[in-house]
């Protein structure tokens, strides 16, 4: 069955406290490499048969309305996944 | 004091005043903690605390209503994110931004689903050194013409819990200008940041004044022997302004 993949981002200006503890955990353990990191979300949304540009749409509103808050969030990535 | 002065066996309780009629609903998600202690703070006051489930439509005429705190929904995807599409908050939106202006206060959680629904600006994200603080904070009330605030002091300094994870308020840069400007920031933090929330803001109110948000909880310091550092009852103010409004003695 197909996913829908939204994948949500903290807005660059807002301080990510998650991953500003990764950043810090990663060179405890010899990753030196990494000078950031910021943590998002991934959401995969299962549809039941063919993925229509309208089921997409409802994707992409739901995506900005409730998957994501406008304020500190930006959706990054909403595509289609076929298994 | 000796333990012989204090006989384990006596009625403590706070006396409860004579039912002034008003009626303040207190909303109750699956997930919420709080909602039982905004409850006995409004009936501390005389007035009737009326319980409102999340996912009912009627709101039972009440004059006033408080978000409580707790974590509505496992406070999955964001804190207050799911708890603002329940039934009930569609009408309190409604309420509160119709022309009757219906009072609500939210609190800690009730605060997140506040910004959540924009009835209020900004949002919350976790406190900038990621742990969880329980603690007797000081603030400072910042505007005491709310409907939740109007029996306090201008600059006075109260002292009620802090308890959360995710209280570090965050808005754009323009929001705090506007926010600082127009004196909508209710509440500020003082003496230590304990979140990180942008310009010490504790507490928020709209433009109307009848909805206000705020991180730390008023409802835990409304009673002596319970309260910040035992004796403290600070929080007794925000249920007795929201009464006062309600009979138009707003000063």
């Amino acid at each position: 069955m197909p996913r829908i993949v939204v994948d949500v981002m903290p807005k660059p200006e807002i301080l990510d406290p998650q991953g500003k503890a990764i950043v810090g955990a990663l060179p405890r353990l010899g990753f030196t490499a990494f000078s950031q990191v910021r943590q998002g979300k991934r959401f995969e949304l299962t549809v039941e048969g063919e993925v229509t540009e309208e089921i997409l749409a409802q994707a992409r509103t739901a995506a900005e309305t409730l998957l994501s808050n406008p304020v500190i969030e930006d959706v990054v990535n909403v595509e289609v996944v076929a298994d | 004091m000796s333990a012989t002065e204090l006989p384990l066996i006596g009625d403590y309780s706070t006396p409860v005043p004579e039912l002034n009629g008003a009626r303040i609903g207190v909303i109750t998600f699956p997930g919420t903690l709080d909602d039982r202690d905004a409850a006995r703070a409004i009936r501390l006051t005389g007035a009737e605390a009326v319980s409102l489930w999340h996912a009912d439509h009627d709101l039972q005429n009440v004059d006033a209503v408080v978000i409580p705190g707790g974590f509505s929904y496992g406070d999955y995807l964001r804190a207050g994110a799911i708890a603002r599409f329940a039934p009930m908050m569609s009408n309190i939106i409604d309420a509160a931004n119709s022309d009757a202006k219906l009072p609500v206060l939210g609190i800690c959680n009730g605060f997140q689903i506040l910004t959540e629904s924009h009835l209020l600006p900004g949002s919350m994200v976790k406190n900038d050194h990621l742990k969880f603080l329980c603690r007797d904070q000081v603030l400072r009330v910042e505007n005491n013409t709310t409907a939740w605030t109007n029996q306090y002091g201008l600059g006075e300094e109260i002292t009620i819990v802090l308890k959360n994870q995710d209280g570090q308020y965050v808005a754009d840069e323009k929001t705090l200008d506007a926010l600082e400007a127009e004196g909508r920031v209710a509440f500020s933090y003082v003496g230590w940041n304990p979140n990180g929330s942008r310009r010490n803001i504790a507490g928020i109110t709209n433009a109307a004044g009848n909805v206000v948000g705020l991180m730390p909880h008023p409802e835990h310091a409304v009673e002596a022997g319970f309260g910040p550092d035992h004796t403290g009852t600070d929080g007794l103010g925000f249920f007795t302004s929201v009464l006062t409004h309600l009979v138009g003695g707003q000063k």
